[in-house]
């Protein structure tokens, strides 16, 4: 069905578990799946900064907590200041090789957070920034966000005014900060996914990586089909996998053999259960013009080596 | 070491000599020189600490919040529309309880714009749970700036450190400046205990609270700031006697001996010092209180202070759209509970906003109406206004 690079194939997944059971998740959930493979990748000693968003709540209310990791809940649009400071102590203090990560949900990334980001990037902190992207507040109830797609439902954009506007290009808007290493990935291919945080572990400065991180609840399907969906947003072109580094360098990770029909991705979901046969064209004709744009740099970069 | 600095240099000095390990900042008038002059220093390797130039005063209070987290020990500077932008942070940081320190040229409010000095600014944090420390020169100031990261360190509780603009943070005094090794001697390195992301002893910090938890919470800072007065008496007598310099939650200027005082904090008090002195010369009876701490308020000392005077001339420099001055609020509400005989009639009044001078004239005209009306005209009176 699909072929992935040589280079992750024979990455293997890690043993260890820095969560306990317990987690309170709903069922299927994309990103407690995506936190558990993501510390697995990172490893110890790593420090967690989470704004609010649904990894408030997954952990347990006080004072249960499945974290084996040291955990702050910061303010919702701070993760990238706040983990700006956790590093700084710890460089002072000679524990610079305590890997800092902020873990924010898309709201908190391409929304409210993206001041505190945008700075952080600018000064190439030294820390890795995760988005795990579900493309809505999920965890307020599934409202619009800039990372919900054109198209969708939610509960600010209902069925008969669905959101107008596409999703907002965050990956690009990281890149034009010059940022060592960014890169997408989603908990459907694990080792793919874990090859790229191992790597973002070892590089220094501002590492950003974009989880699509599905979310049953929201996006109104049965919680079996989470990593069927995860997968197909990767076969279909409308999330590819990828790295970039230092900003200029694009590597596709994941390349699908065989692009599948976007339709078979939003059939499966209700958010997208209004849409027209033309708006599935017009959702089809986007996904292929970002993807070319992409495809182009896969290209170029590839010709430099 | 004796300098002739102004009060922003004076604080840079006291985040200096206080070993501070991460300073996270973002410029705005008239605090400004402060960051630029711990940039100098620690270019010029007086100081080793972490820089981050933040992308605005949100993110530096998060960013100092974090550092916090890890261990180290943070500060910055802001005022004005800094501090309320960092409002949220405000509470974030007292809440997480690190013992951030901060230091506020007072700014007055926009719209309209003005760089000039009141309380607004602070006086409307008054509920984040911070620690106030208001000083009236720049000798205060660099003192109180080391003193605030012990008391703060001591409650794990964050506190700040308020100067007035431009009458403070750009008016330069001579400043004994201590040594370092003194200094470190009086403030030992900051020691976070359990408080901080270990990765040794991995905990979950500031999640969820359901209503069987967050009261207790709440009631701990509640009770860290009742026990804040005593500390932050025991503070001031360790720095007197390490440094000779003496100051106190509530001083008192030529009032034992008065029916009528006046009440002051920041800068006015340097003036009202000259006020009482200038009317004492002249046979009038006046004397001067002046509050250092807003936060934690210092009650028990106000009442002791003030009760049995006829008349109280609380002067605001900030005031409370609907109410009144905050200062007047607080000694009003302290002394409530004074049986009535003992209770001093309190003149409320509002100076000084938007930088306004307040001279020793205005002081005089508020001791003579405060003397001459049986009581006050009204709850709250502004002075030198132009009513258009």
């Amino acid at each position: 069905m699909y072929s992935v690079n040589q280079r992750f194939d024979n990455q293997y997944i890690p043993e260890q578990e820095l969560l306990t059971s317990g987690n309170l998740a709903c069922a299927g959930c994309g990103a407690s799946l995506s936190m558990r493979l993501a510390l697995k990748a990172l490893g110890k000693p790593t420090v967690l900064a989470v704004p609010a968003c649904c990894w408030t709540i997954i952990p347990g209310a006080f004072p249960r907590s499945i974290m084996e990791v040291p955990f702050f809940n910061c303010a919702f649009e701070t993760t990238a200041a706040t983990i700006s400071g956790i590093k700084a102590a710890f460089r002072r203090r000679g524990m610079g090789e305590i890997c800092v990560v902020g873990w924010a949900g898309d709201g908190g990334t391409l929304d409210i957070g993206i001041q505190a980001l945008s700075g952080a990037a600018e000064r190439n902190e030294d820390v890795v920034y995760i988005c795990y992207d579900n493309e809505a507040y999920m965890n307020t109830g599934i409202q619009r966000s800039s990372a919900t797609p054109r198209g969708s439902w939610t509960t600010t954009t209902p069925v008969k005014n669905p959101k107008s506007e596409p999703k907002k290009d965050i990956d690009e808007i990281m890149i034009a900060h010059k940022i060592p290493y960014l890169a997408t990935a989603t908990a459907a291919y694990p080792h793919d996914m874990i090859a790229k945080l191992k790597k973002a572990r070892t590089i220094k400065g501002t590492r950003f990586i974009h989880l699509f991180s599905s979310c049953p609840t929201g996006w109104r399907m049965p919680e079996n089909l989470s990593i069927e969906v995860m997968r197909l947003a990767v076969l279909t072109n409308l999330f590819p996998l990828y790295e970039v580094e230092h900003a200029e360098v694009y590597r596709q990770t994941v390349v699908p053999e065989e692009i599948k029909p976007v339709e078979e991705y939003i059939r499966l979901q209700g958010r997208f259960r209004h849409l027209t046969e033309e708006d599935l064209r017009e959702l089809q004709s986007m996904v292929d013009k970002r993807f070319a744009s992409l495809k182009e740099k896969f290209e170029k970069s590839e010709a430099l080596k | 070491m004796r300098k002739v600095i102004t009060g922003n240099v004076a604080v840079a000095y006291g985040a200096m000599l206080s070993d501070v390990q991460v300073v996270a900042a973002y410029p705005i008038t008239p605090q400004t020189t402060i960051i630029e002059e711990l940039a100098t220093m620690q270019a010029e390797g007086l100081v080793d600490f972490d820089y981050i130039r933040v992308e605005s005063e949100h993110s530096a209070m998060a960013a100092c919040i974090g550092a916090e987290m890890g261990g180290a020990r943070a500060f910055t500077a802001t005022c004005g529309q800094g501090l309320f932008l960092m409002h949220e942070m405000l509470h974030y940081a007292a809440g997480a309880r690190t013992p951030v320190v901060l230091a506020n040229v007072n700014r007055a409010a926009a719209a309209p714009w003005s760089i000039w000095s009141d309380q607004t600014d602070s006086v409307s944090q008054r509920e984040t749970g911070w620690i106030q420390l208001y000083c009236e020169g720049n000798q205060e100031v660099l003192d109180t700036t080391i003193m605030a990261f012990k008391i703060a360190e001591r409650l794990r509780l964050p506190a700040m450190v308020v100067l007035d603009a431009f009458f403070l943070s750009h008016t330069s005094e001579p400043v004994d400046i201590p040594e370092k090794e003194r200094v470190r001697d009086f403030l030992p390195p900051i020691d976070p205990g359990e408080n901080w992301l270990d990765p040794d002893n991995p905990r979950t910090f500031g999640g969820i609270t359901m209503n069987d938890a967050y009261m207790e919470f709440r009631w701990q800072i509640q009770r860290d700031m009742e026990k804040a007065k005593g500390i932050i008496t025991e503070v001031h007598e360790d720095f007197a006697q390490a440094f000779g310099r003496t100051y106190r939650q509530v001083e008192e200027y030529r009032a034992q001996d008065t029916e009528l005082v006046l009440v002051v904090s920041g800068t006015v008090a340097s003036t009202a010092r000259d006020a009482v002195d200038y009317l004492r010369e002249k046979g009038k009876g006046v004397g001067m209180v002046k509050l250092k701490t807003l936060r934690p308020f210092p009650r028990e000392e106000v009442i002791e202070t003030l009760k049995g005077k006829k008349k109280v001339a609380v002067i605001d420099r900030n005031f409370s759209p609907g109410a009144t001055g905050v200062w007047a609020q607080e000694v009003r509400s302290a002394l409530y509970d004074l049986p009535e005989a003992q209770r001093p009639l309190i003149y409320g009044y509002v100076a000084g906003i938007g930088g306004r001078d307040i001279s020793v004239k205005t002081i005089e005209e508020i001791y003579t109406k405060t003397l001459e009306d049986a009581e006050p005209d009204d709850v709250d009176m502004w002075v030198g206004v132009n009513y258009v």
